[in-house]
């Protein structure tokens, strides 16, 4: 290696740990590509404090003058005065995540664990069979799923929202290959001292994998805050449907909360809308802020071989 | 004795073992059936039908599928053409730029690639519900929509347009919103595996006579992240197909204006939940699913190891 690559290879490298001149091209387009990325999101943070005057204001204006949270208090108001309260669909969109996030992961580490150090006949085909669900798109065979959802008597129950989540392929497959890095040999030490599958489980896998199990939060977090489907298609009964339910039909273009707060002006609607938003928007937020260097851990194990 | 009694502890033993297993996989293993395979098996049956919720479905072979490639109209001249052109656009225009956008941030220092991978990665979780919100204020066909109040400022359009509900703008917009928001997972992983090649490879490489960072990209960073690669592509296809409701949530229509924004799922769901034309649905559901196989079986072959 000529001296002069060498210096190019140390100063260029992957991860570098200063910062050299070679690294000003990258930030010339990256940092033009994350405002475009984040130009839309603060767009919208900043209507959602926007007063009513400053969202039909023209010409528009970027940044907000007179923050206010007369957005929220709306929401909170013009649901009030109809039969069932905002609250009534964050608390169900609360429990329901909570149980979905708890139960999902609670079946993805102990069937991970299984699958990646038990040795059983099924073994090869249901890794198989899960690495080909991890194309599954759910929304493909929604009718088939409503027909199950009726099948099962879940059809209009709140557990609607939550069954239907649990089983989530990619989540398994992240903790099965994170669980496949702990050495053989510690489980079996392990065994050698008389623990059952459900310690081993519990003292020595779960604490492991925990960056894992962050990860696996997160997606599963998205997927159940974020879901209406459940609310649309599965359940009838208004007071068992979620907050994304909620926001969807106050965000619909026709939607009356939208026609009594913003008079049909499409921009001051989407601003109204904006403050329920951030409500749906922030947790994921904070989460995946809180945990993103256990997600970067992850996935570095995320390959498929 | 002491040996009979060893085998008999080792017996119960094992026998509690495949209990565990059973119990361990036992509450996955159901609820994958219930909602992935008989789901998909049950939509494969259905497809054979004429299943329209209220006679007993009965036996048609192939004729939806005949309907499907012969006699759809709107499936061959809209949500075919649109759906190759934004999962060309979205899947794999937005596969590479994952790719490229995490190869340049592994090339900064720790704090603002963190901060950078953050920002990028935020669009990925507006999905569904909230994207109609970010973006309804830049797309509103209200004057004082952004990008109209822009474009009006500018002299370039001289009435505001609506560009969510127009036929010539809808498919654009669809695909700008769903390639902004598609660096997910995928893109994570894909940093990671870059991030975590071997140096001592490139310092070979550069002995080896590799001089530039292309060639560095297709000798060492592309075959060293082979698995993460390969799952940023199954993620990749599972978001362009999953996303693919997007025209819907935007316009707030379905179908959507002049089908201009018609992809398949929300074609499936104007079958079946509009017009319940359920087995017909279902064969579309069927096309959609051997699509993403299909897909998958290419991205496969791209970056899948040797021995398969």
């Amino acid at each position: 290696m000529t001296k002069r690559s060498k210096r190019r290879l140390i100063q260029n490298g992957i991860n570098p740990t200063r910062f050299s001149r070679g690294q000003i091209k990258f930030y010339t387009y990256l940092v033009p590509i994350c405002l475009i990325m984040a130009l839309p999101i603060v767009f919208f943070f900043m209507n959602a404090f926007k007063p009513m005057e400053e969202l039909f204001a023209y010409p528009p204006r970027f940044y907000v003058n007179r923050p206010t949270l007369d957005n929220f208090r709306r929401l909170f108001s013009i649901s009030s005065s109809t039969t069932i309260p905002a609250s009534r669909y964050l608390f169900n969109s609360i429990l329901s995540t909570a149980l979905v996030v708890t139960a999902s992961l609670c079946m993805s580490v102990s069937a991970g664990y299984a699958l990646s150090k038990k040795k059983f006949r099924l073994r090869g085909p249901m890794i198989e069979a899960n690495n080909l669900a991890l194309m599954f798109v759910a929304i493909a065979v929604m009718i088939p799923r409503y027909f199950v959802i009726a099948y099962t008597g879940l059809h209009n129950t709140f557990l609607a929202n939550v069954v239907p989540l649990l089983a989530m392929p990619v989540g398994l497959f992240l903790i099965k290959q994170f669980v496949d890095q702990i050495p053989d040999t510690l489980v079996e030490a392990a065994v050698i001292d008389g623990a059952g599958d459900f310690m081993i489980l519990t003292r020595i896998i779960v604490p492991l994998v925990k960056p894992a199990l962050a990860t696996v939060s997160i997606l599963v977090f998205q997927l159940s805050w974020n879901s209406a489907e459940a609310s649309m298609l599965f359940i009838n009964d208004e007071t068992l449907k979620t907050f994304a339910f909620y926001m969807q039909n106050l965000s619909a273009g026709d939607s009356s909360f939208l026609q009594s707060a913003a008079g049909g002006n499409s921009t001051a609607g989407a601003g109204v809308a904006a403050a329920p938003m951030l409500i749906m928007f922030l947790p994921n937020l904070i989460l995946f802020i809180v945990l993103q260097s256990k997600v970067m851990n992850t996935m570095a194990h995320s390959g498929i071989k | 004795m002491n040996g009979m009694l060893r085998t008999r502890g080792a017996a119960v033993k094992g026998f509690a073992g495949r209990h565990s297993i059973g119990i361990m996989l036992f509450p996955y293993a159901l609820l994958f059936s219930l909602f992935i395979i008989i789901p998909v098996a049950a939509a494969i049956g259905l497809s054979f039908t004429d299943f329209d919720t209220i006679r007993r479905p009965g036996f048609v072979g192939l004729k939806n599928y005949i309907t499907l490639l012969t006699a759809d109209e709107v499936f061959m001249k809209k949500v075919l053409p649109n759906t190759i052109i934004f999962s060309m656009v979205v899947g794999v225009g937005g596969y590479i730029l994952s790719f490229l956008l995490a190869w340049s941030l592994a090339q900064l220092t720790k704090i603002p690639r963190t901060v950078m991978a953050i920002i990028i990665y935020l669009p990925s979780m507006t999905g569904g519900v909230l994207l109609s919100a970010v973006w309804g204020v830049i797309f509103s066909g209200e004057k004082n929509g952004y990008l109209n109040y822009a474009l009006l400022k500018l002299g370039i359009i001289e009435q505001p347009v609506l560009w969510l509900q127009s036929e010539s703008t809808l498919l654009t917009i669809m695909m700008i919103v769903t390639l902004w928001s598609s660096m997910g997972i995928g893109f994570l992983a894909i940093l990671a595996g870059i991030m975590n090649v071997n140096q001592e490879l490139y310092e070979a490489a550069y002995i080896d006579g590799v001089s530039n960072r292309f060639q560095e990209i297709i000798h060492i960073t592309i075959p060293s992240t082979r698995p993460q690669m390969l799952f940023g592509a199954v993620m990749a296809i599972v978001n362009t197909f999953s996303q693919s409701r997007v025209g819907t949530v935007l316009s707030g229509d379905n179908p959507t204006p002049g089908y201009a924004g018609q992809l398949i799922v929300p074609h499936i769901e104007d079958y079946g939940f509009l017009r319940y034309e359920m087995g017909y649905a279902a064969a579309v559901s069927v096309a959609l699913l051997l699509l993403i196989r299909l897909s998958s079986v290419g991205a496969f072959k791209l970056f899948g190891s040797k021995e398969d």
